[in-house]
């Protein structure tokens, strides 16, 4: 085999592999989309094909009694969370790479345990303070609040990149006569944006799809559903055809991937920190 | 923990003792400040429900009135009588060896296809990256809908091809390759860690290996997977950690191809078809939530910290790198 016939088929290989795979992770998108807009007969039988496109089916699902209550609680979650976990992590994960104090190291093995922890195993304990000692649960409250109190992934990540951050930025901030909070608003803020960002983004996600949390602590309650827990019920509490329940699965991805086609430069930036960057 | 300002190693002796014991405890107080947040959080949603979570495996309770002491009971139970415990864990033990190897050999194997396409890449990267970020319950039930045995378009098409139409989610020995199916659609995570550390292998050693006539296989196993090693092992341990958590996507599988809806305090026996996709997670919301037998649940809940822990120790002594970082 000459050189550029090797070359030739190594192209074709790559290249129906390329195809093979892309079809692998754009199919599954196709298919719920295309029987999102079936008639009931229709998602019924073996057709591929909508016809005729009923579009009302995503008028139908938005209009479910519910699902408006569940997208607004979703905000409330994601939103609240997000702030909540960035404000709060930012001056642990400062510390953790900036302050030399005795057990920094072992500090540092604990926020990993927290971060591999199933949140399982602690669930019990904490759902019976939530419910019986503060009469929250039903509401959003015990999701949102222990955000307040940093986020093991994302302290490890924010630390992660702040080590990064030249200790002589600092140093010379601190000769201009700057406290470590001013440094840490005015000099170290502005250096951290893009890693900022991206656990901005990760939290968002997390809580936007998290369905354990809304599981335990709102389930008893449908006025503080999320739309993931709200989906988990939605075929089976609508005796709904495959139809609309692919109309609603469609609705609830459809903001997570849009934010993810804006967003996506800051967001692999992050996935890359996690496991690369040392 | 102490948290006061330690020795500057560099600095020398009488540098320390210029030090008054003032800025010492401003430098204390700082420290605590800025860490206030990570240690009270530490405090009530860590180390006081693990100490909870202990306390309860030793006795009955049942998430009303008082708790009583008893002994080795829930304990017992657990590995002797619960039905479902065994064959949660070989569940995972399965998921563990199949799921999480597969997923990086897939994520290892489009992150290669990318790098070396070269136009279209950025495309592909976004595609393949998108499905990880579906949520869980849209991902499962997409699948479970794509994956039917009636009427899904997967046995669709393979019954026009005139192939074998597999029960999936349906059947107990096609339920967890279905599962392995939904996390290889998400494996984008892994393909980006890939990418980035196929990027960083120096390109004059695959220059130097070709010269000395080094086919791909070769260049493959001496040049790319000696650089990968440490982010292979990154991969696998942490697959493993996200294995003990495997609870969504098994939980709604089960639900939606039983018909059944599972709420709190309904007896829905767990991992429709045949225990087939049990894990751990699911046999604590299960025994805790549906059974309140808050002590058994606890067991559990202790049995998947143990293993967990075991695990992340794995990767901190592997990966120094986790901890250290500015030395």
């Amino acid at each position: 085999m000459t050189p550029r016939v090797r070359a030739s088929l190594e192209w074709v290989a790559v290249h129906a592999f390329a195809v093979a795979a892309t079809l692998f992770f754009v199919l599954p998108f196709v298919f719920v989309a295309l029987t999102a807009l079936m008639t009931d007969q229709q998602s019924l039988s073996r057709d591929l094909w909508p016809n005729p496109f009923q579009w009302h089916n995503l008028v139908d699902v938005w209009q479910t009694p519910g699902f408006g209550t569940w997208w607004r609680n979703t905000l409330v979650y994601a939103a609240a969370g997000t702030v909540l976990t960035v404000v709060s992590s930012v001056p642990v994960a400062y510390a953790l790479a900036h302050f030399r104090f005795r057990g920094r190291r072992l500090a540092m093995m604990m926020v990993i345990a927290t971060m591999m922890l199933p949140p399982q195993v602690v669930i019990i304990p904490m759902y019976l303070v939530w419910a019986k000692q503060l009469h929250l649960s039903g509401t959003l409250w015990p999701l949102i609040i222990p955000l307040a109190f940093g986020d093991a992934y994302s302290i490890f990540l924010l630390r992660q990149f702040l080590v990064t951050v030249p200790r002589e930025y600092l140093d010379a901030a601190k000769v201009d006569g700057a406290g470590e909070l001013q440094v840490l608003l005015r000099v170290v803020l502005p250096m951290i944006k893009p890693a900022i960002a991206a656990v901005a983004l990760f939290q968002f996600f997390y809580c936007w799809n998290d369905y354990f949390g809304p599981q335990i602590y709102t389930s008893e309650n449908p006025g503080a559903w999320t739309l993931s827990y709200g989906l988990g019920t939605f075929k089976s509490a609508h005796h709904t055809n495959w139809n609309l329940t692919m109309a609603a699965t469609l609705l609830v991805m459809a903001p997570v991937i849009a934010l993810f086609f804006m967003a996506q430069r800051a967001f692999i930036e992050g996935v890359t920190l996690t496991g690369v960057k040392g | 923990m102490p948290l006061t300002g330690s020795r500057d190693r560099t600095s020398s002796f009488l540098d320390q003792r210029v030090l008054d014991v003032s800025a010492r405890r401003r430098e204390t107080l700082r420290n605590l400040a800025f860490l206030s947040p990570w240690l009270l959080g530490t405090g009530l949603f860590f180390l006081y429900p693990l100490a909870s979570t202990a306390y309860f495996s030793f006795t009955h309770y049942n998430g009303f009135g008082t708790a009583t002491w008893d002994g080795l009971d829930n304990w017992r139970f657990v590995f002797a009588d619960y039905p479902f415990f065994w064959p949660a864990l070989r569940n995972t033990l399965w998921l563990v060896v199949v799921m999480v190897t597969l997923r990086v050999v897939a994520g290892l194997a489009i992150g290669m296809l990318v790098i070396r396409i070269k136009r279209g890449a950025g495309l592909l990267r976004t595609l393949f990256y998108a499905p990880f970020l579906a949520p869980p319950v849209a991902g499962t039930l997409a699948f479970v809908f794509l994956l039917n045995p009636g009427t899904g378009p997967v046995n669709t098409i393979l019954g026009r091809l005139g192939l074998g139409e597999p029960g999936w989610f349906n059947d107990p020995a096609w339920s967890k390759p279905a599962l392995t199916l939904l996390a290889l659609w998400g494996v984008g995570d892994l393909m980006v860690i890939f990418m980035a550390a196929l990027l960083d292998v120096p390109k004059e050693q695959y220059e130097a290996a070709e010269l000395d006539g080094a086919g791909s296989v070769s260049r493959f196993r001496f040049v790319t997977l000696p650089h990968l090693r440490p982010i292979l092992g990154f991969a696998v341990i942490t697959g493993v950690i996200a294995t003990m958590q495997y609870y969504t996507q098994p939980l709604i599988a089960g639900q939606v191809a039983s018909g059944q809806i599972g709420g709190s305090g309904q007896q829905v026996e767990p991992g429709y078809p045949a225990k087939s996709t049990l894990t751990l997670p699911q046999l604590v919301y299960n025994l805790g939530f549906q059974r309140f037998d808050i002590g058994a649940a606890c067991v559990i809940a202790l049995v998947l910290f143990a293993l967990s822990m075991a695990f992340a120790a794995a990767l901190m002594r592997r990966d120094s790198v986790f901890l250290g970082g500015d030395g």
